[in-house]
């Protein structure tokens, strides 16, 4: 079985400024969606309380609302969660009411009102806690760029690691600006898979860097362009491959993991998906529009050429 | 060509059997069983301690499974729930209060594995089901609280060392001593300089020329009250969840003013709250005994300077406003008897200055009666009110008379427990119902096997022969990361399952890049050996440069993650190396094994291998 079969070297370069419209486009996209709906912060970043409660019955969210409206809490959200007999209540942060017996106080209303009930899980995070974790989400984005580009850098050229990080943070963007446009929920562990996109997108750029510095030293003659082409192309087929296999395991935990892991598996299908497409489409023609040249990559040494002539070893 | 030498084949053996060894207790299931632990210091559960429950079993005809001793405390295993119960009973009543009786589920894994440090993963609260709590202790309270504690200390010395002085009060965080002569304010203030060299002091002349001394914190001793006052709340809920009887509860510092509590099985979670939330503070205050005033106060009138309080079992008691002592004073009370008479009693130890108050106070008031008042978020309560029947010297205190065992033992409990050195707010809960939990750990592990076995059919039916060495080299990954888990006993949550999962999924991108450049040089024209030999040289710096960046941000979720997110960063980070090893080195050792013996190698199993029509090579 084989895939792809590619004759020729497929000429994306010639297609650049295409490629790179509708990123744009899909980008600017993103970016207004985030500016105009903003993300919808989970309990982990506003604070708040989440709870999660089980039936053994469907939930009459009716009475369930009739109970909590009685402890007048002020505006809070019930909705179905995962199965029709979860409900999931978010309640959120108000001055001076003491959030410890806040959950206790929930419970007991709903329990009188419904001994069914069983308490699945609490969350609350108080509005210090939700800055902090806002705060060091930041810097850890921060530091994921910082980290990968000086890595880029040093092992290739600037000019790769600022496509590189330009490509993946089109990535990041676009994730954030979906999860903006369906206003899902953004919490610690979606951040968590945005983080883990922004390293693993990034290896897609690692290999087509790697195959157009390895091209310079093989093509001696080729035009940049060519190279790039040919580099895509001979990486292709891995590409998929590998996309596709994460993509399995993705889709996986999307569907079994549960309620919990949903949005953070969507993040991560988003994040795969619009990796193939960047580090190939935007990456490349970035780097070409940056200007790099033979000379950036194969240093002259003595031997160099000599190797380069030969295809096979 | 394709040969390893004879170490690298010993290396992977030895890893794939250490791996085996330690990933195999997590497959024994868990048992009920009853830990027993002190929290006392002077209570040593050892070998001793081992012998004594089990004769204790013996004697009330409870059968076990096997006890163990280790440093967390005695563990016994038994067959069922029921059983489970009756020994935890059992053993409460008979081995006292000086132990600790938890119910625990512990693994079945033989005792072998346990002695060679093979234990299974360590599941974090959202997998067992538990309670986490995050709590701030509110520093400016301690030092209010501290300044309040000089401002007594001040007074009783003023007036030791026949000071003259117009008052003294808190301020703020400051303490301030009015005067009416210099003379005196500066014998004062030499006092104090002398006794409590914590303090700074400085004159102020009021408006109205009335003289003052300030005496305000010095910041090293702001600072070690504040150490201070952590590390004694921490104490303080340690004694607080041994009350809960938990098996492994964590209680620890985070940061400079925090506490992480965490209660892994806790089911109750009210009870959990309730008992951890408890802003109890401890006072003795004295009871106003005057003539009248307790019916009147009983009528409505409460006289000035006096609050009307109840007695634990319902009798009001008037009790004087003024605070003589308060709980933080009170190094420890225990339950236990009166020398003379017998009857059940407590014995409370002052520190050193609540001792010299102590002793003050009861010899001006041989005869009256002092209350013990526990205020507990805004409410009062009289624990007890005894009658002082002679002056106590030395900080030994023993209140008796009217109490039952059991009264004296909550007595002392709450005597105990009584104060924080600061209150604590709770900034954060995660709490997780234990059916929950178990759905998780399903859910968690459908979503790794799922995903996998998707991987291995894809992987077989693509790559044929070479695709199958991928899936074990796979399946080597997981084992080795399961018992990296297990022997760092690090955290595993729901996303530390996900990350596995998502670990497989990054990981098969090696072998993926191994076997695609084997193809491509098979359509070249290399031989099959150069073929292994070239694409396994030249895909490893693509490997290692992609697996540094994913580290990157790994080791970046380490750093600022938080809960279930750390969980994530440490299973994903630990998976990337083992991921290195595996896809590399043991899938380059299985196909050495396969191919590496044959001199003549004519085809390698890797699927078709397509090649392009008589058109031009690529890229010349």
């Amino acid at each position: 079985m084989e895939f792809f079969r590619i004759k020729r070297d497929i000429p994306f370069m010639r297609y650049a400024l295409v490629f790179n419209v509708i990123s744009l486009v899909t980008f600017l996209l993103a970016v207004l969606f985030l500016a105009t709906r903003g993300l919808n912060f989970g309990i982990d970043f506003r604070g708040g309380t989440v709870i999660e409660v089980a039936y053994n019955h469907a939930v009459d969210f009716n009475r369930l609302r009739g109970a909590i409206d009685k402890l007048a809490l002020g505006e809070y959200s019930a909705q179905a969660f995962g199965s029709s007999d979860t409900a999931l209540i978010r309640l959120p942060l108000e001055e001076g009411v003491s959030t410890a017996q806040l959950s206790e106080r929930v419970m007991s209303t709903l329990r009188a009102d419904d001994p069914s009930v069983t308490l699945q899980r609490v969350e609350f995070v108080g509005p210090q806690v939700g800055r902090e974790l806002y705060e060091n989400g930041a810097l850890a984005l921060l530091l994921v760029i910082a980290g990968i580009m000086a890595y880029l850098a040093m092992r290739f050229e600037w000019r790769f690691a600022v496509a590189a990080i330009i490509a993946n943070l089109h990535d990041v963007i676009i994730i954030l600006g979906f999860f903006a446009f369906f206003q899902w929920e953004f919490g610690l562990p979606v951040l968590a898979a945005v983080l883990a996109i922004l390293g693993y997108s990034v290896n897609e750029s690692v290999v087509i860097a790697d195959r157009i510095r390895e091209n310079f030293r093989k093509m001696r003659k080729a035009s940049v362009e060519t190279v790039i082409d040919n580099a895509i192309t001979s990486t292709i087929s891995r590409t998929m491959i590998t996309h596709g296999s994460t993509l399995l395991m993705v889709l996986s935990i999307f569907f079994f993991g549960g309620e919990t892991l949903h949005f953070f598996s969507l993040a991560l299908a988003i994040g795969i998906c619009f990796g193939i497409y960047s580090s190939v489409l935007v990456m490349a023609p970035l780097v070409r529009w940056l200007g790099v040249s033979r000379e950036d990559l194969v240093k002259p040494e003595k031997k160099k050429g000599l190797e380069g002539e030969k295809i096979l070893p | 060509m394709n040969r390893y030498p004879a170490w690298k084949y010993i290396l992977i053996a030895v890893a794939i059997v250490v791996g085996f060894v330690y990933t195999l207790p997590n497959f024994f299931p868990e048992v009920p069983a009853v830990q027993v632990s002190t929290s006392k210091a002077t209570v040593k559960v050892d070998a001793g301690t081992l012998a004594r429950v089990e004769s204790v079993l013996k004697e009330e005809g409870v059968a076990h499974r096997g006890a163990t001793v280790d440093a967390t405390g005695v563990k016994v295993r038994l067959a069922d729930t029921d059983t489970q119960l009756k020994a935890k009973d059992v053993l409460q009543k008979r081995l006292g209060d000086d132990y600790i009786v938890a119910l625990n589920l512990i693994s079945s894994s033989p005792q072998w594995l346990a002695s060679i440090g093979a234990l299974p993963m360590y599941l974090g609260l959202d997998l067992r089901g538990g309670v986490h709590f995050l709590l701030q202790i509110d520093m400016k309270g301690a030092i209010d609280k501290a300044a309040d504690r000089y401002t007594t200390d001040i007074r009783s010395l003023m007036r030791e060392k026949r000071v003259q002085y117009g008052g003294v009060s808190r301020e703020g965080q400051n303490v301030v001593l009015r005067f009416r002569e210099e003379a005196e304010r500066v014998k004062g203030r030499v006092e104090i300089e002398k006794s409590f060299p914590d303090l700074a002091v400085r004159e102020q002349e009021a408006p109205g020329g009335e003289l003052r001394l300030v005496a305000s914190l010095k910041p090293e001793a702001q600072k070690r009250i504040q150490d201070g006052a952590v590390q004694q709340n921490i104490t303080i809920l340690r004694n607080r969840v041994n009350e809960l009887g938990v098996s492994e509860p964590i209680v620890q510092q985070q940061g400079a003013e925090r506490i992480v509590v965490q209660l892994p099985g806790v089911q109750d979670t009210a009870r959990a709250k309730d008992i951890l939330g408890r802003t109890a503070t401890l006072e003795i205050r004295m009871v106003n005994e005057d003539p009248g005033a307790l019916d009147a106060a009983i009528a409505g009138q409460v006289p000035f300077g006096s609050d009307l309080f109840t007695e634990r079992g319902g009798q009001p008691v008037l009790v004087k406003r003024q605070v003589v002592l308060t709980g933080d004073r009170i190094n420890d009370a225990q339950p236990g008897f009166d020398q003379r008479t017998n009857e059940p009693a407590v014995h409370v130890n002052l520190d050193g200055s609540g001792g010299r108050i102590f002793k003050e106070v009861t010899r001006e008031n041989v005869g009256k009666r002092m209350a013990i008042v526990l205020v507990e978020r805004g409410k009062a309560e009289v624990i007890t009110a005894p009658v002082i029947r002679e002056e106590i010297g030395g900080g030994r205190v023993q209140i008796s008379g009217r109490m039952s065992t059991r009264e004296a033992n909550d007595v002392a409990l709450l005597m105990r427990a009584g104060a924080l050195a600061a209150p604590m707010d709770i900034v954060e809960e995660r709490t997780v119902g234990p059916s929950l939990g178990k759905e998780n750990i399903e859910k968690g592990f459908n979503s790794v096997v799922y995903g996998f076995v998707a991987l291995a059919v894809f992987m077989c039916a693509y790559y044929m022969l070479m695709g199958l060495v991928s899936t074990i080299a796979l399946g080597i990954n997981v084992l080795l990361l399961i018992a990296l888990l297990s022997m760092l006993q690090a955290t595993l949550t729901l996303p530390g399952i996900a990350a596995i999962a998502l670990t497989l999924g990054m990981a098969i991108d090696a072998n993926v890049l191994i076997n695609e450049r084997i193809r491509e040089e098979l359509r070249w024209g290399a031989t099959p050996h150069a073929a292994i030999q070239a694409g396994y040289e030249r895909a490893w710096g693509t490997i290692l440069d992609s697996n540094i960046t994913t580290l990157i941000a790994g080791v970046a979720l380490l750093i600022f993650g938080s809960g279930p997110v750390r969980g994530f960063a440490v299973v994903h980070c630990l998976g990337i190396l083992t991921s290195m090893f595996s896809a590399v080195l043991v899938s380059r050792g299985i196909v050495n094994l396969i191919y590496g013996g044959r001199r003549k190698l004519d085809k390698i199993s890797i699927g078709q291998i397509w090649k392009p029509a008589p058109t031009p090579a690529p890229a010349k």
